[in-house]
């Protein structure tokens, strides 16, 4: 892992700097060229030309990546557009469907409706960084093998959202595995084996 | 457009002061669904999730102050006992996944008549904490918060910092109508509170008006009525108190006609909901005096 790219938190300086930066841009849209040229030379500057991306230093699979973004990027968006990983899929973009469901610090989240730019020096794991090699992870050798799936689409987000909620709950009930999984949809209603598939890895038995 | 991270409190209020337009976010699960869609342009975000203390709850003087980064499945794992209402009402909110991310503090910021934890906020008697740089802190009521449809009554330089509420000393139940079991906007919802060291009762109405709300006339009635100090009585409720209490709630609601369901619907399951909770309620209420008789 590559410490030496990590970033601070941004120093109340740095984040005042840039809201002054905001709202200089503003005012040289609305106000007289007064007002303009009455800003700090800094603001002025960059009000002309407003910085349009914020870099962002995340640890995902556990590698360190670094990358500048728009601050209205998804996560889902950073994930597969910038960082090339397009195991989470962009299944409704609204956080209904559980398709791009990633692993935050280990707990299940939806990234298609959080923004890259939150999760500076953050821990994210997409599917692809659940297996060991060609080892695969208990969770998808259980889908592998109660054929928790039809078309796939879904498969990513179900499996990483199955390993969360194995965390959350080692030995989940087949009523809790029901309501717990409730948050991802499958279109082929892969359902009843996608419930054999989460029982059978809480089991042990995959 | 700007992107805001403050890391303390004083920095976070000094941001919005500066730009009001700013969006305040925590888990973002409402938010950004509106930016995906180009809904919503705002002119700056505010990253609240960087400021710690936020995201803490603490207990003082028998009372609780919860930050407003605190997400709902924190709520239901570290307050059920305390917050049974509100923490019945977490566990309907989205899927596990946005529960691990949304929290009480952007619901009550959405202000949406819809939202999961007013009705529980309302009946619970809960006070929301808000602050800005200019005037510092006000406590509003939960009942005085909300104004209109997604309209509340946060000032522009304002943010909010944590809600306030008394842990409960009777039952408290929540109810809510949806297409299925999960991933539901409520198509109407109802929360009921019995505050028996006060005799009193406390209601929410949710998503069947311009904004939460409580059912006064149903509340008075019911303490009323409570038979609160034998609660061992064999009968129970008399139907005809379970029946009068739903009509009352289903009275207090304004409901429209949209694309989850209808007015008369509404006014009906809100019926159903009351008398159900209270049911329970007050099962559990004889339950309790049982177990202390």
């Amino acid at each position: 892992m590559d410490e030496t790219t990590r970033e601070s938190p941004p120093s109340r300086r740095a984040f005042l700097s840039r809201s002054l930066t905001a709202g200089a841009g503003l005012a040289a849209l609305g106000g007289t060229g007064t007002a303009t040229a009455a800003a700090p030379a800094v603001a002025a500057a960059a009000a002309v030309d407003p910085p349009e991306t914020l870099p962002v230093s995340l640890t995902v699979n556990g590698r360190r990546r670094t990358l500048r973004t728009d601050p209205r990027t998804s996560l889902l968006d950073a994930l597969r557009e910038d960082l090339g990983l397009t195991g989470p899929k962009k299944g409704c973009n609204q956080g209904a469907c559980g398709a791009c469901t990633v692993l935050l610090d280990g707990t299940r989240i939806l990234s298609c409706i959080t923004f890259a730019v939150m999760f500076e020096g953050a821990e994210i794991t997409t599917v692809e960084g659940l297996a060991d090699g060609d080892r695969l992870h208990p969770v998808q050798r259980a889908f592998v093998e109660h054929d928790g799936f039809q078309c796939g689409f879904c498969t990513s987000g179900q499996i990483t959202s199955a390993v969360g909620l194995l965390a959350e709950n080692p030995r989940p009930s087949t009523a809790e595995i029901k309501e717990l999984m409730s948050g991802n949809l499958c279109r082929c209603a892969a359902y009843p084996n996608i419930v054999a598939a989460v029982e059978s890895a809480a089991e042990g038995r995959s | 457009m700007a992107f805001l991270r403050p890391t303390t409190w004083p920095e976070a209020l000094a941001a919005k002061a500066e730009l009001p337009g700013a969006v305040p976010i925590q888990g973002g699960t409402d938010v950004m669904v509106e930016i995906n869609f180009d809904v919503r342009r705002p002119e700056a975000l505010l990253d609240l999730t960087r400021v710690a203390e936020l995201a803490r709850w603490s207990e003082t003087g028998g009372r609780l102050r919860v930050g407003a980064g605190v997400p709902y499945s924190r709520v239901i794992g570290e307050l059920g006992d305390r917050l049974p209402g509100l923490a019945q009402a977490s566990r309907t909110v989205g899927s596990p996944q946005i529960r691990n991310r949304g929290t009480v503090g952007g619901n009550l910021g959405a202000a949406s008549p819809a939202g999961d934890s007013h009705p529980p906020l309302l009946a619970g008697g809960a006070v929301i904490e808000v602050e800005s740089a200019a005037r510092g802190v006000r406590m509003i009521p939960a009942e005085e918060f909300y104004l209109g449809v997604k309209r509340s009554a946060l000032e522009p330089d304002e943010l909010i910092r944590a809600f306030h509420a008394e842990p409960a000393t009777g039952p408290q139940y929540f109810s809510k109508v949806g297409t299925r079991n999960a991933m539901v906007i409520a198509v109407c919802s109802f929360a009921l509170a019995l505050h028996p060291a006060e005799r009193r009762v406390g209601t929410g109405i949710g998503s069947a008006a311009p904004t939460p709300l409580r059912a006064r006339a149903a509340e008075e009635f019911l303490a009323a009525e409570l038979d609160w100090a034998a609660g061992l009585a064999p009968a129970g409720l008399a139907p005809g108190v379970l029946a009068r209490f739903g009509e009352l709630v289903s009275e207090a609601a304004a409901p429209i006609d949209d694309v989850r369901g209808t007015a008369g619907y509404r006014r009906h399951a809100l019926a159903v909901m009351a008398r159900r909770t209270l049911t329970w309620a007050w099962n559990d209420y004889r339950k309790a005096r049982e177990q202390c008789a």
